[in-house]
């Protein structure tokens, strides 16, 4: 497999809200491997976006494909496949509120209809201890945790079937710098010990800079710029100047020079 | 390229070494992909195999493995590696993360259960009981409160409440009375007709809708429609922090959100009950022009001396009651959800199923108490 392989292909992509155009003719490219970062305003479009990657939202035109896989596909049995392959940190964990932690985990392996209990207790012992959970909370409601360990549960929920593409919607939003900076390490963790695509909407400068290999800014209905840290930040755009030139710009990327 | 990798799943092949040892070296894929529906079969042909304690196991030539293919490959070991294992060096991190395998999720199993239940259960009504007296009286202060503030009273959300539980409930009303009224004298009048009691028809039904299923269906009928949107109204705004934000605003809830509700509905309930008996007697007054021939002027002119006007004020009498009660339960109920999805779900069905019971109950008490009220 090469590096040049797209596994998410946006050809032409058109959003329209009404008569407010949102997205006019994107065109993305996700490569096998890497983490792209998805940056823009608020406004800009990047969860319409991401939705329409995870193909929750349909686009007015264009079209999303997965694994060289049509997203809107009327084939269940593809989209099986689509799904099995894509995992998906929401904002909010959006974790089961009915269900434990432990069965929050088990969810998608019972899905499947393969797997034997014993060795899905065996995997979701194994995820949790991915993302740091002690096996003592397993028995914990949803509502009875806290902002991180939401998060770090939500993430082993969408690492449960091993996806090759892990979509991460705002991952650090929510949390304590401190937390974040953890959550940060902990998917580069995961991503030294398996070979995984990550799609990451953020505005988190910090996170942004940490995992991304390119950048991906939305404005103006357009990606404005595309590649990686130093070329976008040879972009001249109103946003990115604003985005990344601003004191708070300026202060990460002093503290991460050697990754330029 | 998708192709290529799903129809490559793992090969087992057993062959021997340069040392004349028996050798078995496994290929192609071992990902959940891959393995498929094979998982059952091969998870016996692996332990099989690891029967063999001289066996040497390679898994180099595995292109791409998993947690689920590792946890397979663990699993036939029996949990420890074998004794002669070749692997690659990122096959060597996969497996050490399995290698201390973290204990399962202690088993929870209590034999005390059906008295914690019933305990619980206790506690959970007294609890109840408690925070809605709670809830009573602090509606009582506020109204106090108000009688000595007039220009504090929230005029704008009694009205909106007014209309929301009292106009907008009319249709539904009058459709439920109407049709009940039409059963209620069809039955009946077949019934009299047996017996050539026909005139009887207007007694029944004067003095059982106006006096008994009026209220009753009104009082059911607004418990599910309004006490449930309240409930659910009160709820969100526990999980969108929006009570918290007028707690720090100084706004208690009680006056702003719980006592319009409480006055509205105490004022709505008796019109939506005065409406619901009216179209129920139309709709009997419409059979019993049909089935018995009794035109509905003799019809009006006997119902005003056949029922005691008694019947209508205790009619009203429970609307009111009811309404207030309904209004109090369903505000308690809201206040009391958490702020996560499933609390919201459990409280509203909650409060729709104790403001129903409770409407029966309250009708019970009625009919003990004016049971010598209102019948010749």
């Amino acid at each position: 497999m090469t590096g040049e392989e797209c596994i998410v292909e946006v050809k032409g992509l058109h959003t329209r809200f009404g008569s407010h155009v949102v997205h006019e003719d994107i065109n993305l490219c996700v490569h096998h491997g890497e983490v792209l970062g998805l940056v823009g305003g608020s406004g800009s479009g990047k969860t319409v976006l991401m939705r329409q990657m995870l193909g929750l939202d349909a686009p007015a035109a264009g079209e999303v494909r997965i694994c060289g896989l049509p997203l809107r596909s009327h084939n269940p049995g593809e989209l099986r496949q689509i799904r099995t392959r894509c995992g998906v940190l929401f904002q909010k964990g959006a974790l089961f509120s009915a269900l434990n932690v432990y069965d929050n985990i088990a969810l998608p392996m019972r899905e499947l209809r393969t797997l034997d209990e014993d060795m899905i207790r065996r995997l979701v012992m194994v995820k949790l201890k991915m993302v740091e959970i002690e096996p003592k909370h397993v028995n914990k409601m949803p509502a009875e945790l806290s902002g991180g360990m939401i998060k770090r549960i939500a993430l082993a929920r969408a690492m449960a079937l091993d996806p090759e593409l892990l979509f991460l919607d705002e991952p650090t939003a929510g949390l304590d710098p401190e937390l974040s900076d953890a959550f940060v390490q902990l998917i580069q963790t995961i991503r030294r010990e398996t070979t995984l695509t990550i799609v990451m909407a953020t505005h988190d400068l910090d996170t942004l800079v940490a995992l991304s290999d390119r950048i991906a800014v939305l404005a103006d209905q357009h990606i404005v710029a595309l590649g990686s840290l130093r070329d976008v930040l040879h972009t001249d755009h109103p946003f990115i100047t604003n985005f990344f030139h601003g004191d708070r710009g300026k202060r990460v990327l002093e503290n991460n020079l050697d990754n330029l | 390229m998708q192709e290529d990798q799903d129809i490559n799943p793992i090969v087992l092949r057993r062959e021997t070494g340069d040392d004349g040892a028996p050798r078995l070296v496994l290929s192609g894929r071992c990902t959940l992909t891959s393995l498929g529906g094979r998982m059952r079969s091969l998870s016996a042909e692996l332990a099989g195999y690891a029967a063999d304690p001289v066996l040497q196991w390679d898994i180099t030539e595995i292109a791409q493995m998993d947690d689920v293919g590792a946890v397979l490959l663990w699993r036939a070991w029996g949990e420890r590696r074998p004794a002669h294992l070749l692997l690659r060096p990122e096959q060597e991190r996969l497996l050490d993360r399995l290698q201390t395998p973290p204990g399962p999720p202690p088993p929870a199993r209590d034999w005390l259960w059906p008295v914690k239940v019933l305990g619980r259960g206790a506690f959970l009504l007294w609890e109840h009981l408690l925070s809605l007296l709670i809830l009573s009286g602090q509606l009582l202060l506020d109204a106090l409160y108000l009688v000595g503030h007039p220009q504090r009273i929230p005029w704008r959300e009694i009205s909106a409440n007014l209309y929301r539980t009292g106009a907008q409930a009319l249709g539904i009303t009058a459709l439920v009375g109407f049709l009940i009224g039409i059963v209620l004298s069809y039955l009946s009048s077949r019934q009299l007709q047996t017996l050539g009691a026909d005139i009887f028809i207007i007694n029944i039904l004067g003095v059982s809708i106006i006096r008994e299923l009026g209220p009753v269906l009104a009082a059911i009928l607004v418990a599910g429609r309004s006490g449930s949107s309240m409930t659910a109204q009160l709820g969100v705004m526990r999980v969108t922090e929006e009570l918290d934000a007028l707690t720090v605003m100084g706004i208690p809830h009680s006056l702003r959100l719980v006592l319009p509700k409480v006055l509205a509905l105490g004022i709505a309930m008796p019109l939506v009950v005065l409406w619901t008996s009216a179209t129920a007697l139309i709709g009997g007054m419409v059979v019993a022009e049909i089935q018995l021939g009794l035109g509905h002027q003799f019809f009006f002119r006997k119902l005003a001396d056949v029922v005691p006007v008694a019947n209508l004020w205790l009619g009203l009498g429970k609307g009111v009651v009811c309404g207030m009660v309904i209004a109090l339960i369903s505000c308690h109920f809201g206040l009391r959800i958490k702020s996560n999805t499933e609390s919201l779900g459990e409280g509203t069905t909650n409060s729709v199923v104790t403001s129903i019971t409770v409407v029966i109950i309250i009708d019970a008490i009625f009919a003990v108490v004016f049971s010598n009220v209102g019948l010749k």
